[in-house]
């Protein structure tokens, strides 16, 4: 007797949150592995060095473009709801402190995510389609010490420089669109930067950026590794890898944005 | 000498190994030969740990090792080197860096040293001036030599070749052969071959064995198997679709 519709449906959910169930378990294994490989330190710099390079000057020019819009658009938005309500003198503060908190690490990382996760995860799943990873281990040499580690460690320390890059050009990209076209000026638009500058503000965003940076290394790096079969896998992985660092970026920025706003950072 | 017991694995709802039962002596070459998709790859990465059994032994040098995690694998690994059958060289590094890798990693040798041992390997597999190209500019049998150039570095024991002459053409596969021949006697080294190339089982073999349905169903010296009588053993020899084998 052919299954009822119910019971297909059921035994799908059920599949999807035992797989689901299987990933996190895997993930944290991987967690794990990386932060016993790190136990006795970094044992090849120059593997950093690299993937520091690719990850972080390779992401400039992107990151570039995206920021300097972002605070574009930030000032067009801002000003026409400040409109007859809200001076302008307040327009470069708004700016500033969505930039700094919010938008910088959020966009970066998502940016970010899409160009280094997926190029992590299509290195790793071709790695793996073509016996790269089995060679390693029959060589003896960890595939986690040797190709997780350098990415996921150069992933969480650049991405919080790339932010800073970020919100410094958002910053300014903000300011050219207020002096130009709205018609603030300079000194006001600097005033407003100053009055209302945090340093905790900075801190948090660069916080994101910092747990933003380890997601998107262990995301590549997972589905790169769980890759099977020959292209179609490794465009698979590409996917996945992309999908989840955004959306795993997204979930944690708002858990994130409770635990420093709510608990450290409170007033 | 590598013990083989009741080794058994299933593979996507596939009995890929039904009971292995298979001991390799030291110093021999021994041939395991099998239709494509037999398992002859899988019996591979058992012996080398890069897959568990889901049940049976394997003892190298009278250590059991399907029990052993990844990291106290690392010794049993380093008696060991492996030609994978794509070769499977890291594409982002050089050719140089590429044979050089285990030494890098496992021993503290000096620079110079290490690339005086590099261009030696290179040597002994018959290529010269190749340290600085990238693996994408070889060809086939080139990168299938620069792969068992990085097999030898460490001075194995037991050396494990998947299919080292398919793809390459029968020049080409010669020279493999003969290669796998006198890297035996060079180093002294025991292989274990898996192929299903007839001609290169002859050239390289002192023993050949045959898997078939998840077990070695025939084994004997390489003169024993061309004169066999066993059914199995005579359709695959003969490359015949007509037979006991199922197609």
């Amino acid at each position: 007797m052919a299954d009822s519709i119910a019971i297909r449906g059921v035994r799908r959910v059920g599949r999807w949150t035992l797989a689901g169930v299987a990933d996190v378990g895997a993930v944290s294994i991987l967690i794990l592995g990386v932060l016993r490989a790190l136990v006795p330190g970094l044992r090849s710099w120059r593997l950093l060095v690299q993937q520091m390079y690719a990850i972080g000057v390779g992401s400039l020019g992107l990151v570039f473009v995206v920021s300097v819009f972002t605070g574009a658009v930030a000032a067009v938005q801002a000003a026409y709801q400040f409109s007859n309500v809200v001076p302008l003198k307040y327009l470069g503060a708004v700016i500033l402190r969505s930039v700094i908190i919010e938008l910088g690490p959020v966009l970066t990382a998502l940016v970010v995510g899409g160009r280094v996760g997926a190029s992590i995860a299509a290195e790793l799943g071709t790695m793996k389609v073509t016996e790269q990873i089995d060679a390693l281990r029959a060589m003896g040499i960890s595939p986690v010490r040797f190709l997780v580690v350098p990415r996921v460690v150069a992933s969480t320390i650049m991405l919080p420089v790339v932010t800073i890059f970020a919100n410094f050009l958002a910053i300014l990209g903000g300011a050219a669109v207020a002096i130009y076209s709205i018609g603030v000026a300079p000194h006001t638009y600097v005033v407003g930067l100053k009055q209302f500058f945090y340093v905790k503000d900075l801190a948090s965003g660069l916080m994101k950026a910092f747990v933003f940076g380890g997601i998107i290394g262990i995301m590549g790096s997972y589905f790169g590794f769980a890759t099977e079969g020959g292209a179609e896998g490794v465009g698979n992985a590409t996917r996945r890898a992309v999908v989840a660092s955004c959306v795993l970026v997204l979930v944690s920025d708002y858990f994130l944005a409770h635990i420093l706003f709510r608990l450290i950072f409170r007033e | 000498m590598i013990h083989i017991q009741g080794l058994r694995k299933r593979l996507g709802g596939k009995q890929v190994l039904d009971g292995v039962e298979l001991t390799i002596h030291p110093g021999e070459s021994i041939v395991v030969m099998g239709r494509s998709g037999s398992g002859k790859s899988v019996l591979l990465k058992h012996i080398i740990g890069l897959m568990k059994p889901d049940a049976g032994t394997i003892e190298v040098d009278g250590e059991e090792i399907t029990g052993l995690k990844e990291r106290e694998l690392v010794d049993v690994r380093r008696k060991f080197g492996m030609l994978f059958q794509s070769a499977a060289l890291f594409d982002s590094m050089t050719v140089g860096d590429n044979v050089a890798l285990g030494l890098r990693e496992h021993t503290s040798l000096p620079d110079d040293e290490i690339r005086r041992r590099v261009t030696e390997r290179l040597e002994w597999v018959g290529l010269e001036d190749v340290e600085s190209k990238k693996p994408a500019d070889l060809s086939g049998g080139m990168r299938k030599r620069v792969g068992l150039a990085r097999a030898i570095v460490m001075d194995p024991k037991y050396i494990l070749y998947d299919e080292p002459t398919t793809g390459l053409d029968p020049i080409m596969a010669d020279v493999i052969d003969r290669l796998v021949r006198s890297l035996q006697r060079r180093m002294g080294v025991t292989s274990v071959i898996v192929t299903h190339d007839i001609a290169s089982a002859y050239k390289i073999a002192d023993r050949i064995a045959m898997l078939y349905e998840g077990r070695i169903v025939f084994v004997g010296s390489a003169e024993a198997t061309r004169m066999t009588t066993d059914p199995l053993v005579r359709q695959f020899i003969e490359g015949s679709s007509v037979g006991p084998i199922k197609v």
